[in-house]
């Protein structure tokens, strides 16, 4: 079981990667409509950051692997 | 005569009983434990109990959920009692209608629609529970009962409970089961679907319970190792570095709780509003 804890930090690196990928895109929709229709900016701002913290909640999942593996 | 060497066995084995990795003192300070820990100054500790072999002993985590219990038991009826003598608020019962009328404007009724009023409690309730979890667990010297698995699970339990029967209650228990499969769908691939219908509906509120204890464990851990760089550079000038960064964390960990409590209750309302209305 050496090899535990750099899979840990392997796995969270790569799941870290996704996350960012995904809310980078994210935001980039958002700022673009947002320039586009100023009006909207509100409605688009809530509906990113509910779209950014699901995605976060996806790579909690890997963390919360990470942490197992890390603890053996 | 003590000589160098057993001054140095002594020194080393004082060292190695002390000693332990950085990762344990931070799941130390982030996990629950049989004692209220106010360190330089206090060390509570709690009673242990044992019931048919289950530990059910009070740990930091129930203590804390019980104050967390407790205000808002406290806060909701002041607020209750304030709406009896003039239907406007002011003051301490402006601050919370902002936050009530929030839940039931924008999570109650756009997720659920038509006879969100039933579900309104039970959305009110989980948010201002959760809310007042993750806000308890920024005070120093404190411990986030919403970090605990078993705390967010059972919250999952019972949002997954509201779903099941709210959606029963309307459409009957064998229309609600009927319902999940979407119309139009080959005879084929109905099999599949039930399947991963079923799938849906566990891993559903699943994802809720792991969503709220990683993010407020995550950023419990992020700052703890920020504060143990201190420790492993042993050096007091990296406090310049390390103090900024860590009191960031915080300010986004106060975002996170925020942020917490609001999804973890619009995906409750989204469910529900899937499962009572099922036209797709």
């Amino acid at each position: 079981m050496e090899f535990a804890s750099l899979a840990a930090g392997i796995g969270a690196g790569l799941t870290i990667i996704g996350g960012a990928l995904g809310i980078g895109k994210l935001a980039a929709a958002a700022m673009e409509a947002s320039g586009r229709q100023p009006e909207a900016a509100g409605t688009i701002r809530t509906s990113m950051i509910i779209a950014a913290a699901l995605i976060e909640g996806i790579s909690l999942f890997a963390l919360v692997i990470c942490f197992i593996l890390a603890g053996k | 005569m003590v000589d160098s060497t057993t001054t140095q066995i002594a020194a080393d084995s004082l060292k190695n009983s002390h000693s332990e990795s950085g990762s344990d003192w931070i799941l130390h300070h982030v996990m629950d434990g049989n004692y209220l820990d106010f360190s330089p100054f206090a060390k509570i500790y709690l009673p242990h109990f044992e019931l048919f072999g289950l530990d059910i002993s009070i740990t930091r985590h129930v203590v804390f959920m019980w104050l967390g219990a407790l205000l808002l038991a406290i806060v909701m009826m002041r607020v209750a009692k304030a709406y009896k003598s003039s239907l406007i608020p002011k003051g301490f019962t402006n601050f919370w209608e902002l936050f009530i009328v929030f839940v039931r404007d924008e999570i109650a009724k756009p997720t659920i629609g038509k006879g969100f009023e039933k579900f309104l409690p039970y959305l009110l309730t989980a948010f201002f529970f959760i809310l007042f979890g993750n806000f308890l667990g920024l005070i120093p010297f404190s411990a986030t009962f919403t970090s605990n698995i078993a705390v967010t699970t059972t919250m999952a339990v019972l949002s997954f409970l509201v779903i099941q029967f709210g959606g029963m209650r309307n459409n009957g228990v064998w229309g609600y089961f009927k319902g999940l499969v979407p119309h139009g769908v080959p005879i084929l691939l109905l099999p599949l679907m039930v399947i991963v219908e079923f799938i849906g509906l566990l891993s559903k509120p699943f994802a809720l319970a792991i969503r709220l204890f990683a993010n407020m464990t995550a950023g419990h851990i992020v700052i703890y190792a920020l504060i143990s760089l201190l420790f492993v550079m042993q050096s007091y000038y990296w406090a310049g570095l390390v103090v900024p960064m860590a009191l960031f964390i915080y300010g986004l960990e106060v975002l996170v709780a925020l942020l917490q409590a609001y999804i973890f209750t619009m995906l409750s309302g989204l469910f529900i509003g899937m499962a009572v209305h099922q036209d797709h």
